[in-house]
């Protein structure tokens, strides 16, 4: 038998990434959509989903990794968070102070409650989804050019 | 307010007189006054928890920013006046822990916390927004500025990396080296 070098880690480590990346993503959505409700929110949330993508990376490699969410992704996702944020703050300066909360409260354990805090729960974890896996992409691409160079 | 805005002109001063300074350790020194100032501003202020904070990074700071710029190592002598020295050093360590000791003694007893914020966010915290997560309710509006605050730093701290590592940066700066020899 030829053995083919392939990027990444065994099958087996690439078989349970495929089947668990999609529930973890799942959750991870869950988990910032519901801040306002149960625990977790934008923060907790953001490190779930920016998990599932470096999983991905270390099961299929660098190049797999990217394919799905390149580093300008990841640059996107975390500006337009951040735009979201502020913009969610000025539009609370404009009905009163900055950060007002100008929505309506809605019932409590709904999911439409708390008024702009499950805005900014989603705002603050497109940031640190983009951020972490941006930052954890770009470490590891400056180590593989480094070991190219060698 | 007239200490509040002593301070504040302290830490103008201490400002303008780090970007005027030449020598690179007298200005870092004046930067770290403008914090210390930040932190006493804000036990005026009433907020001893920023300006724990406060002092503590401040602190962190001053350090590495002073071990930065400081290009050989400290003078360390280990000969000559040792009494002087010794006799110095626990002066101070008594003097130290004295005060330690009467600080001590003036903290309110456990459970009675001076504090009022926290028990104001427990009692109005849910009426006020709606949310039934207490914690995110805190986080994500009453200290909304906070969270602004670190998701900033998150995204700088990537644009920071992109910017240390990428690749054309340290191509050039390669060729330059070349070119030089």
């Amino acid at each position: 038998m030829k053995k083919i070098k392939e990027p990444g880690m065994s099958v087996i480590v690439k078989t349970v990434a495929r089947l668990v990346a999609r529930v973890m993503l799942l959750f991870g959505f869950y988990v910032v959509l519901h801040g306002q409700v149960t625990h977790g929110g934008g923060f907790a949330g953001g490190v779930v989903m920016a998990l599932v993508f470096i999983l991905i990376m270390l099961a299929y490699g660098k190049e797999g990794a990217l394919r799905t969410f390149s580093r300008t992704g990841a640059l996107t996702t975390a500006g337009i968070g951040l735009i979201l944020l502020v913009a969610i703050a000025f539009t609370g300066y404009w009905r009163g102070h900055f950060f007002a909360n100008f929505l309506g409260q809605g019932w409590p354990f709904e999911f439409w409650s708390a008024g702009v805090i499950p805005f900014l729960n989603i705002a603050i974890g497109l940031v640190v989804l983009g951020s972490l896996y941006g930052i954890f992409a770009a470490l590891t691409h400056f180590h593989s050019e480094e070991e190219e160079k060698q | 307010m007239n200490e509040l805005y002593i301070l504040f002109g302290l830490m103008i001063i201490g400002a303008i007189a780090a970007i005027e300074m030449e020598d690179l350790l007298s200005s870092v020194i004046s930067v770290s006054a403008v914090g210390l100032g930040l932190s006493m501003a804000f036990l005026v202020l009433k907020a001893p928890d920023m300006a724990f904070t406060q002092l503590i990074v401040e602190i962190l700071c001053l350090i590495i920013l002073i071990r930065a710029t400081i290009k050989k190592d400290l003078p360390f002598s280990t000969s000559g006046r040792w009494i002087l020295n010794t006799t110095i050093t626990i002066f101070f360590i008594v003097v130290f822990l004295g005060a330690v000791s009467l600080a001590l003694m003036e903290l309110p007893e456990f459970g009675h916390p001076l504090m009022k914020v926290g028990e104001i966010y427990l009692r109005d915290g849910f009426a006020q927004t709606g949310a039934t997560n207490l914690v995110a309710a805190i986080l994500q509006d009453y200290r909304a500025y906070d969270r602004l605050g670190e998701v900033a730093v998150l995204f700088v701290s990537f644009i920071g990396v992109l910017a240390i590592l990428r690749r054309e940066g340290r191509v050039s700066a390669a060729e330059s080296k070349k070119d030089l020899i």
